[in-house]
This record gives structure tokens, sequence and C-alpha cells, in this order.
């Protein structure tokens, strides 16, 4: 441990290293007075043999060992002393750091909050969800049957395998009725998550009783909503559309079902389905439940292996089975991890923002490179006297590497504070469709990025001033006559060079930023196709419950009476003009695509996919209402009951793509359920087309040519409904309005939902605004640091050379040719900077594709207005100085030595 | 090492070669070793003090040598060094090196000369 005590009795060792080498010095002195000498004159000569005392003791202290961290510590002390003495340059300096460092931490704590670590469970990884694909029928995720769901949990692949079904019900028994969303599952599913209730308990998992067992394990959401946390809910009972159950357990708050949508992740409710067959029968392969399974693989067991053992397990089942696995379904199973559908949307938009704030970053630091440039030519004297002093070079660099590490961890500590106070803020920000982001919170991994980012852009900006410190010529630098001196042509080059970088890296900001504003604006402004000013809707739930005798909208014509009185009630709501009902895909922009199979009379299998369309149920006035035109044969009418032959519109897109070059009325079809719709029945009778309306941008905002198909809601028994109005409409006063006037009607109905159509359309917006706003803000950030970076640059070329300019005007030329000169230099280097910029741009541009819409990577318009406005803010930033070169007094500036 | 006509230089292995041998010989102080070292070669080397001081405190750290603060003949305090066990050993394979060095050195431009 001697080191340790070497390191901590410093003072001591100095001393004693002063007193041994005086010890010599005194008793050569003294022989030199032995030997005749005056003493004056013994000192004077014993001064000069021993050289200089310093540097010995530098050379000594150097054996010690302890060199490098004490250097450190002098090198913090002397950098830290250094800041305190230009406190301008070191705030504007730790500020761009802190600005820099801080926004790329907060995008990077999005990023390890939604792809890092999207779920929530113990080894999420083991996880993954277990998809039947029969793509010769035409089928995928087709559900599993139960003897092929007890092979798979014996299969040694898992450790578990669960069911499970998705829906909602109506939530009653309680102080308002409300809608909620509830899954039913297989008893293993919270043994297989690993999340402990908060409070009671969940699931056996060995509990195997059939059907749906009474007990329920309800959400931290909807105990504190609908029960007001309470303290004694164990035991409670509720109603799931007017079936009895009881809460065994409440979830913890924050735990989720790592759904494939957003409906299923709100999970409210768990029931244990004991899923079983029919002991009196033989085992049914063929018969698919509508589930959806989720497994968790054994430990250690790679995705890969797992899924070559479920490819050997299909294999065999299918030589065992051949009746109930033909061939030419072509069965298979597909292992897909579980986090892929969480973020799969999301990934492309957070890597966009974390390459643009990546490059303002970059900016950053290339602005703060460009100020300890500047401020080396100022101490460019002081270096030098050190190194005749006999400093090192090494020392030297290593020491303003120190000063740079040292403002960009001052930055990066500046920014982690900034970004916790701003915390709250920027979460409000955000939009609620990004997944799970109800804490930005600053975890390790947060703290440890920042920390790296700090240090990495510590080297890079400190590197530049460095290396020139360690290069200056010593002799020249200290004959140097003030200000005016040309030695560091090197070092205008290097700084010319980083505003370069900077406008290149700046028109790339700008130009991203510019594409993604012309795509939302094109967007946008888009035609809807529809018309969703004055209009609102309302949603309701018709209860489905499990024994179908007791279910008093079973059929068409029950629930077309529930139909009618709702809308004939409607219509006398105040400001109401028109009034119409639908399912709930009829609401426009509402939800995730959730197709139905179609089946085209006469059609033969065209491609590889299934035939699909989007399928909802309307009564014949919403088209009118929405204004939607409709281009051949007729809409609806009331005569379009449960007696008459079944009816459908569909749009010019279906029509296009199932009858193309044929006129579809009078074309028949059969259409499916969709994977989520309940109470919409599969209709196997075939349907007759009785018009074609206009394409609308219901489904999505960006695509207007999804094939639809609409049914007669009378022909049909949805139970997730929809009621629009259209009018001059009180946004505040129609949901309780409507919600008394349903409940006149039918007084256990939940009424919900309640928004705008204007609301809709702006919410499927939202994601693509904020990123847009976001990479906006990045790109005029780096545009100012740019336009400092500019000014910076020529502001010291003009002071270099203010004796030339003097020396021309004392010529004769001409003030404005000055200034004209002035500003060529600096549009120079704005143009060089743009050329180098708009070939990173197009690259940019090209991997930015999928998030554009309607808009081409290479866009002329864009590319064309973002060089512009850069060579106008290079021409403003140069303006100054170039007054400034302009007003030079000539008498001065040739006196100035 | 500063060398004026008739000194030659030394390289640094053998300067720390130089001073345990002289250290050898008993607890002594960094002055008494620059001036034994010049009255042993008759002034043929002239040890500097910006060698010997570092040569010194390397070999310190090395653990070659020891030192301790005692009085010193003059009155003052002196640091004085001495050979510990491991720099003992140090200095019986060092001289035994040095030794089959010169030797061999001799042998090749003895041949040589007489070659010429």
């Amino acid at each position: 441990m001697g080191w340790l005590r070497r390191l901590f009795s410093r003072e001591r060792l100095e001393a004693d290293l002063d007193k041994e080498l005086r010890f010599h010095f005194e008793n050569q002195v003294a022989d030199k007075v032995r030997s005749g000498i005056a003493e004056n004159e013994a000192r004077r000569l014993t001064r000069i043999e021993f050289g200089g005392i310093e540097q010995i003791k530098e050379d000594c202290r150097e054996r010690r060992g302890t060199m490098w961290l004490e250097s450190l510590v002098q090198d913090l002390r002397y950098a830290l002393r250094i800041l305190g003495k230009s406190p301008g340059f070191s705030v504007i300096a730790i500020l761009t750091m802190a600005l820099g460092i801080g926004a790329t931490t907060a995008i990077f704590s999005l990023v390890d909050a939604t792809l890092l670590h999207p779920l929530p469970y113990p080894h999420p990884e083991e996880l993954v969800r277990i998809e039947d694909d029969l793509p010769g029928a035409g089928a995928t995720d087709a559900g599993t049957s139960i003897p092929e769901w007890k092979d798979l949990q014996r299969s040694g692949i898992f450790q578990y395998v669960v069911l499970e079904i998705f829906g909602s019900a109506n939530l009653t028994g309680v102080s308002q009725p409300s809608r909620m969303q509830y899954e039913g599952v297989s008893p293993a599913y919270f043994e297989m998550l690993g999340v402990k209730p908060q409070l009671g308990h969940t699931f056996d998992a060995q509990d195997q009783t059939p059907s749906i067992a009474p007990d329920v394990v309800i959400s931290d959401g909807l105990w504190k909503r609908v029960f007001g946390s309470d303290p004694h809910i164990v035991g409670r009972s509720l109603r799931g559309d007017n079936d009895l159950y009881r809460v065994i357990g409440v979830m913890p708050p924050g735990f989720h079902d790592p759904g494939r949508t957003v409906d299923e992740r709100n999970t409210e409710q768990w029931a244990a389905l004991g899923f079983s067959d029919d002991p009196a029968q033989a085992p049914n392969r063929r018969l698919r439940l509508p589930v959806e399974m989720v497994g968790r693989l054994k430990p250690g067991l790679t995705l890969a292996a797992a899924q070559s053992q479920m490819d050997a397990l299909v294999a065999s089942l299918q030589k065992q089975f051949p009746d109930d696995y033909p061939a030419d379904s072509r069965w298979t199973v597909r292992l897909v991890p579980l986090n892929e559908n969480v973020v799969g949307n999301v990934r492309q938009s957070l890597i966009l923002l974390l390459g643009a704030v990546a490059l303002v970053l970059l900016i950053g630091c290339v602005n703060v490179a460009n100020l300890l440039l500047a401020r080396a030519s100022a101490r460019s004297r002081e270096m030098a006297v050190r190194q005749a002093l006999g400093a090192a070079r090494q020392r030297l660099v290593r020491q303003l590497l120190t000063e740079s590490l040292l403002l960009s961890l001052l930055g990066g500590v500046a920014g982690l504070v900034i970004l916790f106070c701003m915390k709250g803020f920027l979460l409000r920000l955000i939009p609620e469709s990004l997944p799970r982001l109800n804490d930005l919170s600053i975890s390790w991994t947060v703290m440890l990025f920042a920390l790296a980012v700090s240090i990495a852009a510590g080297v890079i900006f400190g590197l530049a001033p460095a290396r020139q410190a360690g290069r200056v010529d010593l002799a020249h630098v200290l004959r140097m006559e003030g200000r005016g001196s040309k030695g560091s042509t090197q070092q205008t080059r290097a700084r010319r060079a980083l505003v370069v970088t900077e406008f290149a890296l700046s028109l790339v900001l700008m130009v991203a930023a510019g594409l993604l504003l012309r795509s939302f604006w094109d967007l946008y402004k888009a035609p809807l196709g529809f018309n969703p000013q004055h209009v609102m809707s309302v949603q309701s739930w018709l209860p489905s419950p499990n024994d179908p005798k007791t279910d008093i909208y079973g059929t068409a014509a029950q629930e077309a009476v529930l139909a009618r009185e709702l809308l004939r009630r409607s219509r006398l709501l105040p400001g109401v003009q028109e009034a119409a009902l639908g399912s709930e895909p009829s609401i426009p922009l509402q939800h995730d695509g959730n197709p139905s199979q179609i089946i085209v009379e006469g059609g033969q299998a065209q491609s590889k996919q299934p035939p699909l369309a989007e399928r909802s149920d309307v009564t014949p006035e919403y088209f009118h209402l929405l204004k939607i035109p409709v281009l051949r044969g007729r809409l609806f009418n009331d005569g379009d009951d449960e007696n008459a032959p079944l009816v459908a519109v569909i749009n010019q897109a279906m029509a296009r793509t199932y009858w193309r070059g044929e006129d579809p009325l009078g074309k028949r079809l059969m259409v499916g359920r969709g994977r989520v719709g309940v109470g919409l029945r599969a209709r196997k009778t075939w349907i007759t087309i009785v018009g074609v309306i206009a394409d609308a941008r219901t489904e999505s905002l960006a695509n207007a040519s999804v094939p639809e198909i609409y049914l007669s809601l009378y022909q049909d028994t949805p139970k997730e409904l929809a009621i629009f109005l259209r009018g001059d409409l009180n946004a505040s006063a129609i949901p309780e309005e409507v919600r008394t006037m349903v409940q006149s009607v039918d007084p256990e109905l939940p009424v919900y939902g309640a928004q705008t159509l204007d609301d809709a359309v702006s919410l499927s917006l939202e994601q693509r605004r904020f990123s847009m706003d976001i990479v906006a803000a990045f790109a005029i950030t780096a545009l100012l640091l740019a336009m400092l970076g500019i000014y910076g640059v020529i502001s010291y070329i003009v002071n270099e050379r203010t004796r030339d300019i003097g020396i021309r005007l004392a010529l004769g030329a001409q003030r404005a040719k000055i200034m004209a000169m002035v500003l060529r230099q600096g549009l120079g280097l704005a143009m060089a900077g743009a050329a180098l910029g708009l070939v990173g741009s197009v690259i940019v541009s090209h991997l930015m594709a999928g998030l554009l819409y309607g808009v081409m990577p290479i866009d002329p318009l864009t590319l064309a207005g973002v060089t512009l406005v850069l060579t106008g803010v290079a021409l403003a930033a140069c303006y100054i100085p170039a007054r400034r070169a302009m007003r030079v007094d000539p008498m001065i500036a040739l006196r100035y030595e | 090492m500063r060398n004026t006509d008739d000194k030659f230089d030394l390289p640094q292995g053998t300067l720390d070669l130089l001073i345990m041998r002289v250290v050898a010989l008993g607890p002594i102080h960094g002055y008494a070793i620059a001036q034994r070292i010049q009255q042993i070669s008759r002034d043929a080397l002239q040890v500097q003090q910006g060698s010997l001081y570092p040569a010194l405190h390397r070999l310190e750290y090395k653990k070659l040598l020891s030192s301790r603060w005692k009085p010193s003949e003059t009155g003052r305090e002196a640091k004085f060094y001495e050979l510990t066990s491991r720099g003992r050993a140090h200095l019986k394979v060092e001289t035994e090196n040095w030794t089959r060095l010169t030797d061999v050195v001799s042998l090749i431009l003895k041949e040589t000369l007489e070659g010429i």
C-alpha cells in the first residue's frame, strides 16, 4: 500500500524531496567554500551546476508512480480555474452541451422505456406469441384446438401455454354502468406472466374447472375508477353482461396485458376459463377456438431452437393425424416474440428522433469545438511559455483534454438536471399512442448513457484544440506581435472545416424536418371523403350474456326495435339535425384495422392473401350524415330489414379490387366476422351488392383505398354501437344528454366515448405531429447553432485580416467591395456546407421514407427551400462582421502592431 | 549525464549498477554517493544531480533501496540509502551480467582489431 501512503502524504514527500536536494546543494557550496571560493560565488556556481531544480524534482516525482492521479487532480484544479476566469465562454459552452446532452438523454430514455424494456414481466425474452397459420385455407392466426393445446403443453418447449379470449362487457352492479375490457384466460396466465397481485390472489394454475368460473381479477385502474379503491374489494360482486362475478384479487398499478391492440392492453378484468373439450366425445382437433395463445419458453431455450422443435412437433402431428391436418392446408405454427407487436410501429419514429437529436448534439459539439479553438489561439502564448519552461507536449494535450471533459461533464450534469425539472412538461407533450409512457423515469441505464455521451462529446470537441496546442511552434509564437498573426492558418482551416460540417448537419436536419412538415401538411389537407364538422359520435354496448336465451337483443328484429327507438329519440335532442346508428367499426379513424374475410361469388383465389375488407353495420342515414356520396346504385333504406334479402354497400376501392372492370352491382359475396367482433355474425348466406360509395379516409388518414363493405344494421346484431349526431351541437352537454336518452330506453346500457369527429381526425394525426414538432425544434436549434458558428468564424477572420483590410482601404478600395469580400467568404463556407449537406440529406431521407406520406424522399421543393433558408441565415450571420470590416479605419488598422 | 572532453557517457542501467554498488558498502546519502563515484573513478565520472536523484528515487520505488532520515556528519539531517536484500540479489545478478557482457564485447573487439 506504499503508493496509497505516497498519495496521501504528498505534502510530506514534497518537503522531503526539497530537503534532500537542498542538503546536496549546501554540501556542494560548502565544498567550494572550503576550496577557497567566496560564499556568493560558490552559491552562484553551484546553482549553475545544479541546473533546473524543478526539473529534477519533476523527474523524481515521476518515479514515484502516482503521477497520473496527481496530475489528474492538478489538471482538474487548473481546468476549473481556467473555466472560472472566462465565465461567459464557460456558460455558453456548458449550456450548449447541456442542451445537446439533455435532449439526447431525453430521447434515449424514451427509447429505453419503449424499445428496450417494453415488457414489465420477469424474463420477458421467454414470452412468445404462438400463432397457427393455415395458408392453404387462407387463414392466419387461426386459433387452436383443445387437443392441440394439450400437445403444446406437453411438448417440452414451454413452461406454460395460455389461451386468451378478449372481449368487452357491460359492467353493472356498481354505481355507474360502464363498459370494460375483459379477458378470458386459462388459469396459468398470471403464473406465466410472473406478476403478483397487490390485493387478494389470482387464479390457481392447476385449476381445470371447465367453462367460466365466477371469480375474476381486476386491474388497478378499474379498482380506483369504479370501486373507489375500496379496501374491502375482495369478495365484492359485480355483473359483467348481467352475469354475476366475484372479485378475488386486484393487480398492481402498471400491470398490462401484453396484447396486440390498445384495447387488449387496456384489459381491466380477467376471468378464468377452464378450456376443455366435451369429455363425452373424442378429442376434436378440427374445432379451432378463436383464441390467442401466449407461451413462456423453457429457460435457456432460444427462439430459433424453440421454433425448430415446434416445426418438428408440427411435422409429427401431421403424420399422426392426417385427416385433421390435411396436407394442402399447409399448417404451420409460428413463434413470435411478445414485444414485437407492442413496439413495431413506434420503432421507426423513435429511431428517427434519436438520429435527429444525435445530429443536434453533434452540431453542439462542433460549436463548442469552435469556441475552444478560438480560445486556443488566444492561449497559444500560455502554451508556448509552458513548453519553454519544460512542460511535455503530451502533458499539455492531456490537460486540455481534461478541460474539455470537465466542460462536457458539467454540461451533462446540467442537462440531466434540466431534464429532471422538465419531466412533467415533457410528458404532457407526448401523445398517448406511444405505449407505456406514464413514467419518463431516469433509470441507471439512462444516466450511464448520459455519462457516456458526455465523455464522447468532450473527447470529440476537445481533440481539435488539444492537437493544435501540441503543435504550437514555440519560437514563432513567443515572438508574435499582437493579434495580427497568421501563424494559425492551420487553426483557421480547422475552424472553417468545422463550420462547413455544422452547416451540412444543419441542412440534413432541416431537410428532414421539412419533409416531415410537408408530409404532415399533405396528410392534413388530404380530402377526407367525409365531412366531420358538426358531427359527434357516442358509443354504447349491448350486453352479450353467456346464456343466449337471456339476451334481449338476440335477434336482428329485437335489436332493430332498439335502434329505431334510439334514432327517434336522438332526433329530438337539442341542436340535432340528423342522426344515424352504426357498429363500432363505422366510427371514422377510431381503431386499428380489423378486416373480415370475404368470399366473392365466382371469384378465384387471386393471390396468397385471402380477400379481406373492413366491415361495419350502419343504418341508412349514415352515409348522408357523413356526406359520403353514392356513386352507383342505391343506399340502404328502411325496407332492408331482417325479412328482406341481405344487402351491402361497398366503396370504390373494394369494387376496384374485386370486380375490376365489371359492374359490382348485383354481384354476391359472403363475409366473415373479423378478428375482434362481438355479435357480428359471419354471414354464410350470399349478400347482394346494391350500391357503391366514394372512397373516404374512414380507416386511415394516410390511405383512402381501403376496401370497405357496409351491411344494414337492421339485418344484423352488432353489440358495439355508435350513435352519430350532426347539427349545432353543444359538445359539453351532448354526452350527458345522450346518456339520459339512451338510459331512458334501457337503463342498463352504458354510454361513453363521446367525441367530435374533428377531434377524432386530429387525434389520428397526433403521433405524426409529435414527431414533426420535435424534429422541427431540433432543426431550429441546429440552425441557430450553425448561425452562431458561422458568425464566430467570420468575425475571427475579419479580426485577423484587419491589417489587410486597412491596407486595401488605404490603397483606395471601395468599402462596399470589402463588405462583398467578407460576405463572399461566409457564403463560400455556407455553400460548401450545403453541398455536403445535400448529399447527407439524400441518404437520410431515403432512410426516412417509411415515415413520409405522399412526399418523395428527394423532394426538390424541400431541398431548394432549405438551401435558400440556409443561405439567408449565413448572409445574416456574416452581416455584422462584414459591416465591421467595412468600417475599419485604415489609420488605426495600419498603426496596429 | 553531462560529460566534458575526457569524460564519457554512461548508459542508464549502468548508473543504477554503480549506485547500488556504492550503496552496498553501507548507508550513504546522495551527495556522498556522487562524491564516491567521482573519487573512485578518479574524476572520470561526474554524476549530475539531474541523473542521480531520479535514479535513486526509482531504485527506491522498485524496492531495491530503502531510505531513512538520519543526522549526517555535518549535523544536518540527510536521507540515507541502504541496499535491501532484494537489492543485494539484484546487484549480484546485474554485476555478473555486466562482466559477461564486457568480456564478450572485448573479445569481439580484440578479434576484429587483430583482423584489421
